[in-house]
């Protein structure tokens, strides 16, 4: 699927990025401890979190992804917002909690990334 | 690049958490436009980030130094924090002294050390009680 396909399950708001709603994505990760998310390098392009830091976004850069969607309706900063459009990396927010934002793309097709190392 | 090789030199603040990260995003992309190999950027940009990460919520910051040469990227990370007391228990995954406070910044979980080990080719750590650490982290091209 595009990052417009995770914006429409979702029904995110995009804060940021919209000139990468073309990009195609196909697995994901969601979690608040960005040491998990940086324990294992797989094809994932999209972090869901709840952590509303600018750690959230380096962390999602670091493992070359492409969107972070924000869940629980957090709404990031203009200094988040900075350095997510620094790195290339689109920034969206859903109402819906993690279980259900992860279930909703899982169901569409998104999965959990296949291990490169 | 030639024979001498090229140097990089960041100063981190021990003060400010959301600036925790800025000097490895910086290294991630001077090693990207040098058009190293993207598994080699990835995994200097991960070990150099959690070892950021680690001198901000351990040791009230520090410098960090980075030499690319044909072979090899080394990061030397220099702080003068309270030093590491018993660093193979530091090693093990999922051993943290980190507050519940660092932990709601996303970070404390246990594995940054594990995680700096396991995408580096080589780690050294010089550490000393009430002085400070020295972490190397070498990854080669
Ligand atoms: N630069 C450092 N200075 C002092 N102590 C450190 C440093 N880096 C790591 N440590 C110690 O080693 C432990 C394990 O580090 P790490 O694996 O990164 O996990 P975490 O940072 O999540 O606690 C830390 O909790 C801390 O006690
Ligand atoms: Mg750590």
């Amino acid at each position: 699927m595009q990052i417009r396909d995770v914006k429409n399950i979702l029904d995110a708001e995009v804060l940021s990025g919209e000139e990468l709603l073309d990009t195609e994505v196909r697995a994901a990760c969601g979690s608040d401890m960005m040491s998990d998310v940086l324990a294992y390098v797989k094809d994932q392009a999209v972090l869901l979190t709840g952590l509303m830091n600018q750690q959230a976004i380096r962390t999602a850069a670091m493992m070359d992804m492409v969107c972070v969607v924000f869940v629980r309706d957090k709404r990031p900063g203009e200094d988040i917002l900075e350095v997510a459009r620094q790195n290339g990396i689109a920034v969206m927010t859903t109402t819906h909690r993690m279980f259900t934002a992860c279930g909703l793309l899982y169901t569409a097709g998104l999965n959990g990334g296949l291990r490169t190392k | 690049m030639n024979q001498s090789g090229l140097h990089y030199h960041y100063d981190v603040p021990g003060d400010d958490f959301s600036q925790a990260g800025a000097a490895s995003s910086a290294v991630k992309q001077i090693l990207k436009q040098l058009g190293l190999d993207p598994q080699v950027v990835r995994n200097m940009s991960i070990a150099l980030y959690e070892g950021e990460i680690n001198m901000v919520i351990h040791a009230g910051g520090g410098v960090i130094d980075v030499d690319i040469d044909d072979e090899k990227i080394t990061a030397v990370l220099t702080d003068h924090g309270p030093g590491i007391e018993n660093v193979e228990l530091a090693m093990q995954d999922g051993w943290s002294t980190a507050t519940e406070q660092v932990r709601g910044l996303g970070f404390g979980a246990g594995m940054g050390l594990p995680n700096m080990k396991k995408y580096s080719d080589d780690l050294k750590i010089d550490t000393e009680v009430g002085v400070g650490t020295t972490v190397t982290i070498t990854v080669n091209l």
